[in-house]
């Protein structure tokens, strides 16, 4: 038994969850991550605060990036309001990856198919197929739960490796472009396979307008409608929803349908969009990125769609910290990692505030 | 109180304060050596904070505990039982895959040979006419039986005061009566004991004082002997008691909820499979259904609402086969139901209560429109709700889980009583509320019935099922008995059903022409 009175903090249960702290958590981890980042890069020898600087304010103050974020946090966006769904209904779909790379390779597959036509029905027919691609390849794990129990995180995360797998044999097999000179890469998509651009003299396409009617529109379906009450009740709680006459098969299969389905549609956009072909490259782990604009985003569609600029940010940011500071570039995933880990640690604010008690020291008994 | 010798347990001025509720508030009293000491409240009106400070779990924030005389600090449970206190608790904390002896020992403060352990374990249960065979793994055993595990546990330290916190809540009448000749012996022997409970009649016919907290104040100490069931539910909810005012001479109306030949497997390995149920309900008519917990209670309450499916001829609601009909689907034909667990299935704590109103009211209600929730509806309702049944809440936007239990079982009981259901089927309505608000949701069940609705009640506790019933029947191991008629039938036959297959016949009928401590 420790002498004197002893200062120390107690976690204590919240009566309701602070809506303060729920939206505060997800900045905070914003401004540690920064200063913590800070700290780590000025001990490993770089400029540490010129790091973040360069990440998280050049691509703000420069008006000449703020497209690039554009191109960055669309995609980002569309992936992570499926996921946000997903999560909601307390199904773990981390293969978004996966997702998107199917649904990249189904959108060129119609592309392929059409590559002698023409006409304005051959670019929404890719996106319809991107979408299919990337449901259907969310249909696997979402049988293997919904029939055997097999738990959905595993399966879409392996699923992923297969992906890409299938990628590389059809770009340097089957789908190789004849013209390439022996370069894994599909042709290149002709001007009705392409996504238009949106704003004249820029690189913002048509996936930029897209990402926020998705965040808009399933915010509202998320909030009002009885098929988003369902996925937050089976997500709560699922013996209250069978009591209220939801099935949670069905809620996993929509929630595992639409976060695929919203992959897949960021799959094509790209494959159509930036790139213009499929490419070994194609993966860029934005199905992984995503997983943290979901969270930064607290699982809302609308808060998704702040969230993904803030991600694009630090993307953009990483690429001009490369070229001004010599900063590499896996120091963006750390400052995103960064990010993820804070929030989760913050978010036990939300249900518990932290108390200094002094205690007395006990007497021990006569 | 002058006595010669020191209370073996005084307490004074003990504060506690949790946030946003001061939950025992100045409170003061002793128990002498060899009482019987009931602390007899309300939920929430502080006992299970006072004992656990007692017993060293939480710390007051003010206030004195003497023993024997002496002030001590009881820094945790250790130390207490080191006192010489002992305490069962109204949860059980067993390993259901170990033996008997195995929980024991790992209870045990110091370290036991087995052999030693076992001997010791005989001699309390012989001593004490307790009956348990130490080899036997827990989940083979009855909660009766499991009960007695707790009590040989505590009985190993030689306690001075033994805490009994709602000890029969889970107990046949006949296990009741079995309990208080143990207690009655340990006091005899001069250990103190500190009863807690709210069933008055047990108080009366066990305890020698009782502490009534109200609100985390004392308000009385009294002795239950000379005071009167109603007298002492009046102080413990600070107001006169209402009875139930039911209709006598009712007459039925066509049956509007039949069960015939219902089977389902066990959904889980500590699961009940119910095995040939069948039942009838008539417009009107109340039907109880009386068990010890566990006994396919739940199993049966979601076989009716429609979580389980089962036969679709087994369940008949208004002459519709629905046996293998959704929830939702039930609903619509007109059934309502309220499960025992509140939290996370009646409800979920963290929608407000206007979301909890869409979880079972959307489509009888009319608050879904072209697959859209009318929000300003479901409000609407739910304000309804609070004011017809007097929830404490702070409004429709309120989350479930910031309302105390009894006032969000009030909540729920409104919810579905206020949909003018056919059929009700409720599971346990009036678990952890206090009497006043539990008179009102009885009154609420009996007023919905004499509108023509069919209604099923679940309960544990016998009581409310006398008060309520004009039909009752007894589930025990998954078969439902014969349902009787509710004025024909003694508390005795009732827990004789109740007891079923647990316990060997000599077991049941223990005290043959003994007086039962329980009366209606």
């Amino acid at each position: 038994m420790r002498r004197g009175v002893s200062l120390q903090l107690r976690l204590e249960k919240r009566a309701a969850p602070s809506r303060f702290m729920l939206y505060a958590t997800p900045v905070a981890a914003v401004l540690i991550t920064m200063v913590l980042g800070a700290l780590i890069f000025t001990l490993l020898g770089y400029d540490g605060l010129g790091a973040v600087r360069e990440i998280f304010f050049t691509p703000l103050t420069n008006p000449y990036k703020w497209q690039d974020l554009a191109v960055k946090a669309s995609p980002l966006v569309i992936i992570a309001v499926g996921l946000a769904v997903s999560y909601r209904a307390n199904v773990w779909n981390i293969g978004a990856e996966g997702q998107y790379i199917v649904g990249g390779i189904a959108g060129t597959g119609v592309a392929l198919l059409t590559y002698d036509m023409t006409g304005p029905w051959i670019l929404p027919l890719m996106l319809l197929a991107g979408i299919a691609g990337g449901m259907a390849y969310a249909a696997i794990p979402a049988f293997l739960r919904t029939q055997y129990k097999v738990n959905e995180i595993l399966t879409t995360l392996m699923l992923t490796y297969v992906s890409v797998q299938l990628l590389n044999y059809l770009v340097f097999g089957p789908w190789k472009s004849p013209t390439s000179m022996g370069q894994p890469q599909t042709v290149l998509f002709s001007a009705d396979q392409s996504l238009p651009y949106v704003i004249p003299g820029t690189i913002v396409q048509l996936g930029t307008p897209i990402a926020i009617l998705i965040a808009v529109l399933v915010w509202f379906v998320m909030s009002r409608s009885v098929f988003g009450f369902s996925v937050r009740v089976v997500g709560a709680s699922p013996a209250a929803a069978r009591y209220g006459g939801f099935s949670a098969h069905r809620t996993v299969w929509m929630a595992l349908l639409v976060s695929g389905g919203l992959a897949g549609l960021a799959g094509i956009l790209e494959a159509a969009g930036p790139f213009g072909r499929l490419v070994p490259q194609f993966p860029t782990n934005y199905g992984f990125t995503a997983i943290i604009v979901a969270f930064l985003g607290r699982l809302n569609p609308l808060g998704a769609l702040l969230a993904g600029i803030v991600l694009a940010i630090t993307f953009v940011g990483g690429e001009v910290a490369q070229t001004t500071i010599a900063l590499p570039f896996a120091a963006v995933g750390i400052f995103q990692a960064m990010m993820l880990f804070l929030l989760l640690a913050g978010d036990v604010l939300v249900r518990y505030r932290v108390r200094r008690v002094a205690n007395e020291p006990a007497r021990a008994p006569a | 109180m002058e006595s010669s010798i020191a209370p073996r347990l005084q307490l004074t001025g003990i504060t506690k304060r949790f946030p946003g509720v001061l939950a025992n508030d100045n409170v003061s009293f002793s128990v002498r050596p060899g009482e019987i000491h009931a602390l007899l409240g309300e939920n929430g009106a502080g006992k299970s904070t006072l004992v656990k400070m007692i017993y060293g779990i939480m710390q007051p924030d003010a206030g004195e505990i003497r023993w024997d005389g002496e002030a001590v600090v009881v820094s945790n449970p250790k130390a207490a039982r080191k006192l010489g206190i002992g305490m069962v608790f109204q949860h059980f904390s067993l390993f259901e895959a170990m033996t008997v002896l195995e929980n024991i020992a790992l209870g045990m403060d110091s370290k036991i040979q087995s052999r030693d352990l076992e001997a010791k374990i005989r001699e309390v249960m012989e001593q004490y006419g307790l009956k348990l065979e130490p080899h036997r793994v827990v989940s083979t055993l009855s909660v009766g039986e499991r009960q007695r595990i707790e009590i040989v546990r505590a009985l190993l330290l030689n306690p001075k005061l033994l805490i009994m916190d709602e000890p029969t809540s889970v107990l046949t009448p006949q296990e009741v009566e079995q309990l208080f000749v143990v207690l009655r012996q340990l006091a005899a022997e001069g250990c103190s004991i500190l009863y807690i409970s709210h069933k008055l009649h047990e108080i009366k016919a066990l305890c020698d004082t009782a502490t009534i907290l109200r609100g985390g104040k004392l308000v009385d100490t009294c002795d239950p002997k000379v005071e009167t069931s109603r007298s002492m539910a009046e102080k413990m909810i600070g107001a006169g008691l209402k009875d139930v005012r039911k209709v006598a001479g009712r007459t039925f109306g066509d049956e509007k909820l039949v069960v015939k030949g219902l089977s389902h497997a066990a959904t889980s390995h500590f699961g009940t499979s119910l095995k040939d149920i069948s039942f009838s309900v008539r417009a009107g008519e109340i039907l109880g259904i009386a068990g010890v917990a566990g006994n396919g209670q739940l199993e049966l309450l979601l076989a009716l609402d429609g979580e389980l499916g089962t036969d679709p001829q087994s369940v008949s609601i208004d002459g519709k086969p629905a046996g293998a009909l959704s929830p939702t689907a039930r609903r619509g034909l007109g059934l309502c139901a309220v499960p025992e667990e509140r939290n996370g299935h009646a409800a979920i704590a963290d929608f407000s209560l206007a979301d909890n109103t869409v979880l079972t009211a959307r489509d009888r209600l009319g608050m879904v429109s072209g697959g859209l929730i009318r929000a300003g509806a479901a409000r609407t309702y739910t304000g309804e709700v609070i004011a017809a049944f007097a929830v404490k809440a702070l409004g429709p936007g309120a989350t479930a889980g910031s309302l105390s239990g009894g006032n969000l079982q009030k909540y729920i009981m409104g919810r579905e009583i206020l949909q003018k259901p056919s059929v009700l089927v409720v599971s346990q309505p009036t678990w952890g509320v206090d009497a006043g608000a539990a008179a009102a949701i009885h009154q609420a069940i009996v007023d919905l019935a004499a509108t023509g609705t069919a209604v099923v009640v679940i309960s544990q506790d016998l009581d409310e099922l006398l008060a309520l019933s004009d039909t009752l029947a007894v589930i025990n191991g998954g078969r439902l008995s014969a349902p009787m008629a509710s004025g024909s039938v003694s508390i005795e036959e009732i827990g004789l059903l109740m007891g079923g297959i647990h316990g060997t016949p000599e077991e049941t009928h223990l005290a043959p022409g003994g007086e039962l401590a329980v009366e209606a």
